[in-house]
């Protein structure tokens, strides 16, 4: 294993925050590869996936609908259920709800508007692979830009997820009517994550924020650990 | 086979699509109360009848077309 974990950034036709999370990814430690939807399998010695933000498909259908069902997704499934970390982000995120790997839906901002701009999102849960580096309650600041971010669920659900801590981040504020000001949410077994703010646009100081940065290295620690786990 | 399936957002979930329609026709000065905005998909398909149509049209509204957390859908048949 080389000392960078490799990190596969799938690229779906309008994906277009595909370069700045290999880019993100590279500066807090790990070996991006970029790998094309129609790819069926990952990369050799992948230790944890992210889905980048973008416009998959043009949104057709519903938002991340058609990429959930793209040859790329059927490596994420395998990749997912054998314990892989796996990161979606805004685009991202809505394709692992469609796929049905995360939880609930992204549906249409409540306001109709496209929110973009810094948010603060409060870290509802740190004990889990991705938030591990931040503490219960830590506020960061990540941009978010989305028209299709209100995460919903149904009250049972939602309760449910809660208790469990399976919801990570909260806005600090009503960003798009979010159930809960939901922002992030894991999976059950905590291996698969998403999240509508953008972590990648938040690793440098120099541009605002480098609180992402917290959220992407844990990431790349998680990766690192899987690769050990799985040799 | 040809099936029309509707998709509409589930009884209780905000559709602010919707809204935004429904402000516009009052501003064209229809007395309206509500409006939903779903979709239409009109599908051509091969199958042995109208009840195994209607199974496979069924599943792909569960699989693919409707996301049943926040949509209902209704399906109607047409031979051809």
């Amino acid at each position: 294993m080389s000392e960078r974990p490799v990190v596969a950034v799938v690229v779906f036709p309008g994906s277009n925050d595909d370069r700045d999370a290999a880019w993100a990814l590279g500066a807090v430690g790990a070996e991006p590869v970029l790998v094309w939807h129609e790819d069926d399998e990952l990369p050799p010695e992948t230790g944890a996936v992210v889905l980048p933000g973008g416009f998959s498909y043009g949104d057709y259908l519903r938002c991340g609908a058609i990429a959930s069902l793209a040859p790329a997704m059927d490596a994420v499934r395998r990749f997912a259920a054998a314990g892989g970390p796996v990161l979606g982000i805004c685009n991202g995120f809505q394709i692992l709800c469609e796929a049905r790997l995360l939880p609930g839906v992204l549906r249409p901002n409540r306001e109709l508007e496209f929110v973009c701009r810094d948010a603060t999102v409060r870290v509802a849960n740190a004990d889990t692979l991705f938030m591990r580096r931040c503490e219960e309650g830590q506020e960061l600041v990540v941009p978010v830009k989305h028209g299709e971010g209100a995460w919903y669920a149904d009250e049972g659900q939602f309760v449910q997820l809660a208790a469990r801590g399976q919801i990570v981040l909260r806005y600090a504020e009503d960003v798009n009517g979010s159930l809960g000001n939901v922002a992030g949410v894991v999976n059950e077994a905590g291996n698969v994550m998403g999240l509508m703010p953008h972590p990648e646009h938040a690793v440098d100081p120099l541009l605002g924020s480098a609180d992402g940065g917290l959220l992407l290295a844990a990431f790349v620690d998680a990766a690192a650990e899987h690769l050990l786990a799985v040799a | 086979m040809r099936a029309t399936v509707l998709v509409r957002p589930k009884q209780g979930i905000l559709d602010p699509q919707g809204e935004a329609v429904q402000g516009s026709l009052r501003k064209l000065g229809f007395d309206v109360s509500r409006v939903r905005v779903g979709r239409v998909l009109d599908v051509e398909l091969a199958a042995d009848g109208a009840e195994e149509a209607r199974a496979q049209v069924e599943r792909m509204c569960v699989e693919l077309l409707a996301n049943p957390l926040i949509e209902s859908f209704e399906i109607q048949l047409e031979a051809e």
